[in-house]
């Protein structure tokens, strides 16, 4: 039985004799495990970050449009009809089963007025479910109530740009302002938002209630219809089931005849940005993958390089089989060997990648994120990368005939 | 009993067409305690005689029993068990590791042994200190005189306390003076540690140190007498 210490400390003593072909055949691990480490620090970063922008927009979110009509041969686009009412968003809430909440949207833009300031913005009719479907939460103020919504009360809640655009420094709450020439209270102010993934503001809107919105703000050729529906779905998985049981609600709602195509448009928006991050995501590995390649010929490097050693030390391998190693013996020396080369090579490796992700967040602004998985990943195949290339020199290491190795010049 | 037994050995090469016999049917036996130096010219077998008693090579044929154990048809790895238990070699051309101390070097033995750790520091370092060398336990071997070096390897041959030391001509490298000296510790050896050497040399001053000089010539025994210094 040999011990692991001496054995380590011989093939040290090897590695050191030869510092610059050791440091050159650790470089392949080094760059390796670096280019490993980074490639997933970036790619992970990345669809990190398009999952928090997924989860600013609101997560399990489905948009209903009314579709397409045909007047006179003429296809109009989508949302041209009106045809989605607040009773088809509340038929959705209780009815489909996948479905958490949802809220009844009726925008426009409009200019808006507060003292002597004014500003152009998006404004949107909805209800009290708005900030849940969207996952929003008020910065200051309170949420409409279901009596404001019914009774068509001229309240409206403000996003931070407007806040910022329109108030400075005053606290907007309970202020009137002008929307259209319309005198409303504000009564909420959101939590800031930022940039949504297309780069959109989402902090410059304003809600009032929908009820509003179809009787004092944007007119609609067919009273009580609103230009979409927003849909919370339970859960990520039941994003597809609600899909469905929407359309089969509104296509019993609107009386099609199953000949006749929807007269609405279902978006499945979290699944569109989903398949973002999924891409992202793919992205990713296919580059950690692509690194694990250099990893691999880093590998053939240390194969390489062990076979060159074996060579050289015949006569110690001789030497040693003569007075007692068995071939387990050498056969552990080399791998071990080989084992330190790229333990050291992933480790330096590491903290090599670990520098680059840092330094490409801090110079080129990029979002990284480093995992202890990782890290663990590439540092645990640069050791097997070392067993498995550093296998077959050992074992043909101990597999000399003792008489030819200490005979060997 | 005999420590060496040696019945009918061969040994056969192939060489193109025609077969050499390295050995051919040797028989012989050792003594616990001999000193036997084994002579003949080049190609006569005298080294394959040793490769195959050192178990380093395997007989074609024949029975070979070491300290009554039967060797002739073991594998690698227990061959390598016997040389490391039974076995001290002395080589004409030291074969020390290069970049290790002399401490290190006597070592090694112990380090395919069952020796506990701890203890083959002390066991190295008396086995240099037999052989007078304790002061140059840190040096390397290129930092030793050939003679120092020689007894380096001795001192490795000697720290599993093997009952048998084979030399392989160990005075080949070394000058007249300090070949006496190493012939006379292994003189001092045999008689004091009553530990059995085979040496194999081609030179008569050498063998007039053994009691016993066996010549082998075209792989097989021409003559075995007791010498008489």
């Amino acid at each position: 039985m040999i011990n692991i210490p001496s054995t380590v400390k011989i093939s040290l003593r090897a590695l050191r004799v030869n510092k610059m072909r050791s440091a050159l055949t650790m470089l392949g691990i080094i760059i390796g495990v670096a280019a490993v480490i980074t490639m997933l620090a970036v790619g992970r970063g990345a669809s990190n970050k398009i999952s928090e922008q997924i989860a600013t927009v609101g997560s399990n979110l489905i948009i209903v449009l009314p579709g397409s009509t045909t007047t006179g041969g003429i296809r109009l686009g989508s949302g041209a009809i009106q045809n989605l009412t607040r009773a088809d968003a509340d038929a959705i809430k209780n009815e489909c089963s996948s479905v958490s909440t949802t809220t009844p949207v009726l925008n426009g833009g409009a200019q808006i007025v507060y003292g002597n300031q004014n500003w152009a913005t998006g404004v949107y009719g909805t209800d009290e479910s708005m900030v849940v479907v969207r996952d929003w939460t008020l910065a200051a103020g309170r949420n409409f109530n279901d009596q404001e919504i019914r009774s068509a009360a001229k309240v409206c809640i403000l996003g931070q740009t407007i806040v910022d655009n329109l108030f400075g420094n005053d606290d907007p709450i309970h202020k009137a302002i002008r929307i259209k020439k319309v005198p409303f209270t504000v009564i909420g102010v959101l939590e800031s938002k930022g940039q949504s993934m297309m780069g959109q503001d989402q902090d410059d809107v304003i809600y009032v209630p929908v009820t509003v919105a179809q009787r004092n703000l944007f007119g609609r050729t067919f009273p009580g219809t609103v230009r979409s529906i927003m849909v919370k779905a339970k859960s990520t998985e039941e994003l597809n089931r609600a899909e469905t049981q929407i359309k089969e609600l509104l296509r019993q709602r609107h009386r099609l005849s199953p000949t006749q195509e929807d007269d609405f448009t279902v978006r499945n928006l979290t699944q569109m940005m989903q398949m973002a991050e999924q891409a992202s995501r793919v992205m990713a590995l296919l580059l950690a993958a692509i690194a694990g390649v250099s990893l691999l010929v880093g590998g053939i490097g240390i194969m390489n390089i062990m076979l060159v050693s074996v060579t050289e030390r015949t006569r110690e391998i001789g030497i040693r089989m003569a007075v007692g190693a068995k071939s387990w013996d050498i056969r552990t020396q080399f791998i071990i060997e080989a084992l330190i080369l790229s333990l050291i090579g992933g480790l330096i490796g590491v903290l090599l990648g670990i520098l680059a992700a840092e330094l490409l967040s801090f110079f080129a602004g990029w979002t990284i994120l480093i995992s202890t998985y990782s890290i663990v990943l590439s540092f645990g195949f640069s050791g097997l990368v070392g067993i498995f290339f550093g296998f077959y020199p050992a074992y043909k290491a101990s597999l000399m005939n003792p008489i030819d190795a200490l005979r060997h010049e | 009993m005999a420590l060496i037994e040696t019945d009918q050995l061969e040994k056969k090469y192939e060489v193109g067409d025609s077969i050499v016999h390295a050995l051919d049917k040797v028989s012989l036996q050792i003594s616990s305690g001999e000193f036997v130096a084994v002579m003949g010219p080049s190609g006569s077998g005298k080294s394959t005689f040793m490769n195959v008693i050192g178990c380093l090579d395997e007989p074609t044929a024949g029975r070979y029993l070491l300290d009554g154990i039967d060797v002739s048809q073991m594998g690698r790895d227990a061959l390598a068990e016997i040389r490391n238990d039974k076995i001290g070699f002395v080589f004409q051309g030291f074969n020390l590791l290069s970049r290790t101390t002399a401490l290190e070097n006597v070592e090694v033995p112990l380090l395919y042994s069952k020796s506990i750790p701890k203890d083959r520091k002390d066991k190295a370092r008396d086995a240099l200190k037999l052989l007078g060398l304790e002061e140059r336990q840190h040096h390397h071997p290129n930092q030793l005189s050939g003679g120092q070096q020689q007894r380096v390897a001795i001192a490795r041959a000697l720290v599993n306390n093997a009952p048998l030391l084979l030399a392989d001509e160990p005075t080949g490298n070394l000058d007249t003076k300090t070949s006496i000296e190493i012939m006379e510790l292994f003189v001092r050896l045999n008689e004091e540690k009553k530990i059995t050497i085979v040496l194999v040399t081609h030179e008569p001053d050498i063998s007039a140190f053994s009691k016993r000089i066996i010549r082998f010539l075209d792989g097989k025994i021409v003559s075995d007498k007791e010498n008489r210094p």
